[in-house]
């Protein structure tokens, strides 16, 4: 189904950790979305023109919603925090292209706002998954939702819980290793990353974030670096919205 | 049945509802939602001779009402352009306008010439980006240069030619008079003005090209000012855009002075923006009891002299 925008309904709202929402949106999209898709998300105040992308955290096709969990950003995130069940939710959607699903023993990592996208990718890959996540501090929303997927391992900025430092702290204490990796979270992160799974020789799938317009792959804002010149752009640059947001990170320069 | 049709320059479009360049592609990823053959034309994404890499990212930033953006005029290139962006255009009932970018004249020419046999019925002539260092702006802001662009153009163009104006200028009525003395058949305007953002939190400017075009509803009432005073001053038809959100917007434009009306931001935040504004002037028509939408304009001046 191609995407489309429509006003949809809000099924649910609560507040996982400070700054930090989870919302069920009741949305036909639920029927079509794909792990690492996401969606755009429009305000209903007229100042704030452009819609703000967001990840699918979960899709239940038979109950007709789409989960998204997101940071309070700004004053449109903000905006959303403050919907509540059977609130009016404007919505365009599904976009993107989605994890490819591929893999004996992968990895899944999340770090920071990064994480709800690959619950659902989590829940969808039949294989061994070794789950490793990536905090500030001691609130580990999502934490327990991703157990019944896979073994988790967490790492905390403030080392207040699991590995101290970063998901790749986690990896090497716990001596893991994995032959596909997918991942998503801040781009330092997804650096060390792409790095990583260079040196281990395994495929590695990163889902990039950045500033958008349109969504759909025709304003040219959210381009990212490639290695080889793109076949739609004719240069180094591929879409993030239209052809992402899920890049073999070998292929991205980040 | 009432008439939507307009004459721009020779050219007869169904409606007065285009895209404004740079926000649409080429059309292929709105045709997903919208039925291109409702609008009067596709106004193109600039295509330049060679391919451009365009601006380093972040290229966009939202502010109150608008937006910035410094997309810095990435294109694929007229080969890549010609090959899949207009056979898929030509698709559809609706006109074809090109929009052209170059850094210097030859550039600009060579892009004209490369289209006097493809399937365009109209150029725009994109001398007013603020987003690239050579060329664009460059051209619009000193009236002989303008004249002296659109002359050059004009003697290699097969298609009717259309000057995009920067507002980015003391006057906007000196420029449009250069681009009528250097022998346009229409005018476009308003390209974006040019803004800056800075984010507080981080010290950091918030586009990477730290200027950028400021575009949206905050840019409108400039807009629809300057489409009014350009009107009174040359003869040439305007396709007027600027913050064009709705058809009530649309309708301000054409009273102003606009032929025709381009859509531009709005399609961000309604991907079916173009289609609304179209039947919400059908509507507007309707409703005033106007048989033929040339009646509506520039009548705001009618009226006012008028009385």
């Amino acid at each position: 189904m191609a995407q489309k925008k429509e006003t949809a309904v809000v099924y649910s709202q609560e507040e996982l950790a400070p700054g930090i929402f989870s919302m069920w949106i009741i949305t036909e999209m639920a029927a079509s979305a794909k792990p690492g898709q996401f969606i755009a998300v429009y305000s209903r105040d007229g100042s704030r023109i452009l819609p703000r992308p967001i990840s699918i955290c979960e899709a239940d096709p038979e109950e007709g919603r789409l989960r998204i969990v997101y940071r309070i950003a700004g004053a449109g995130t903000q905006e959303f925090s403050g919907y509540v069940s059977g609130d009016p939710i404007d919505i365009m959607g599904p976009l993107g292209n989605g994890f490819p699903r591929e893999g004996e023993n992968v990895f899944l990592i999340g770090g920071g706002i990064g994480i709800p996208p690959m619950l659902e990718l989590a829940k969808q890959l039949n294989c061994e998954k070794q789950i490793i996540l990536g905090y500030r501090d001691e609130n580990l929303f999502l934490r327990d939702e991703f157990e019944a997927y896979g073994e988790v391992f967490v790492a905390t900025e403030d080392g207040s819980v699991g590995s101290h430092g970063n998901v790749l702290d986690a990896i090497r204490e716990n001596g893991l290793s994995a032959d596909v990796m997918y991942a998503c979270g801040p781009t330092p992160m997804l650096r060390a990353l792409k790095e990583y799974a260079a040196k281990e020789g395994i495929p590695c799938y990163i889902s990039l974030e950045e500033k958008m317009a349109c969504g759909i792959g025709a304003c040219l804002a959210c381009v990212c670096k490639t290695r080889d010149v793109d076949s739609h752009s004719n240069v180094h640059n591929r879409r993030i919205c239209k052809d992402g947001p899920v890049f073999p990170a070998q292929e991205v320069d980040l | 049945m009432i008439s939507t049709k307009v004459n721009l320059a020779g050219v007869e479009l169904k409606n007065p509802v285009m895209t404004a360049s740079g926000t649409f592609g080429s059309g292929a990823e709105y045709g997903e939602m919208v039925n291109l053959n409702h609008l009067g034309a596709v106004v193109t994404k600039g295509v330049a001779n060679v391919p451009w890499p365009g601006n380093p990212t972040p290229r966009i930033a939202e502010v109150y009402g608008g937006m910035l953006n410094a997309i810095g005029l990435q294109n694929p290139g007229f080969d890549v352009f010609a090959s899949r962006d207009l056979p898929f255009l030509r698709q559809f009932d609706t006109k074809i306008i090109v929009n052209v970018c170059g850094k210097t004249t030859e550039d600009y020419i060579d892009v004209v010439e490369k289209l006097g046999d493809q399937p365009a019925d109209m150029l725009e002539i994109n001398i007013s980006c603020p987003n690239v260092k050579e060329g664009g702006i460059a051209f619009g802001q000193d009236p002989k240069a303008v004249e002296m662009i659109t002359r050059e153009v004009k003697r290699h163009a097969k298609q009717p030619v259309i000057m995009k104006l920067s507002p980015n200028v003391t006057d906007i009525t000196v420029m449009a008079k250069a681009a009528e003395a250097g022998g346009a058949d229409a005018l476009s305007l308003i390209n974006t003005l040019t803004g800056m953002k800075i984010d507080i939190h981080k010290r950091k400017f918030a586009l990477a090209n730290r200027t950028g075009g400021l575009s949206g509803p905050a840019v409108k009432p400039v807009a629809v000012r300057m489409v009014y005073q350009v009107s009174q001053a040359v003869k040439l038809p305007i396709i007027g855009m600027g913050g064009i959100m709705t058809a009530d917007d649309a309708i301000e434009f054409i009273l102003a002075g606009a032929t025709a009306v381009a859509v531009g931001t709005a399609n961000f935040h309604n991907p079916y923006a173009t289609e609304d504004i179209v039947r919400g002037i059908e509507d507007y028509m309707n409703l005033y009891g106007i048989q033929d939408i040339n009646e509506l304009i520039g009548a705001v001046a009618k009226a006012d002299t008028e009385g």
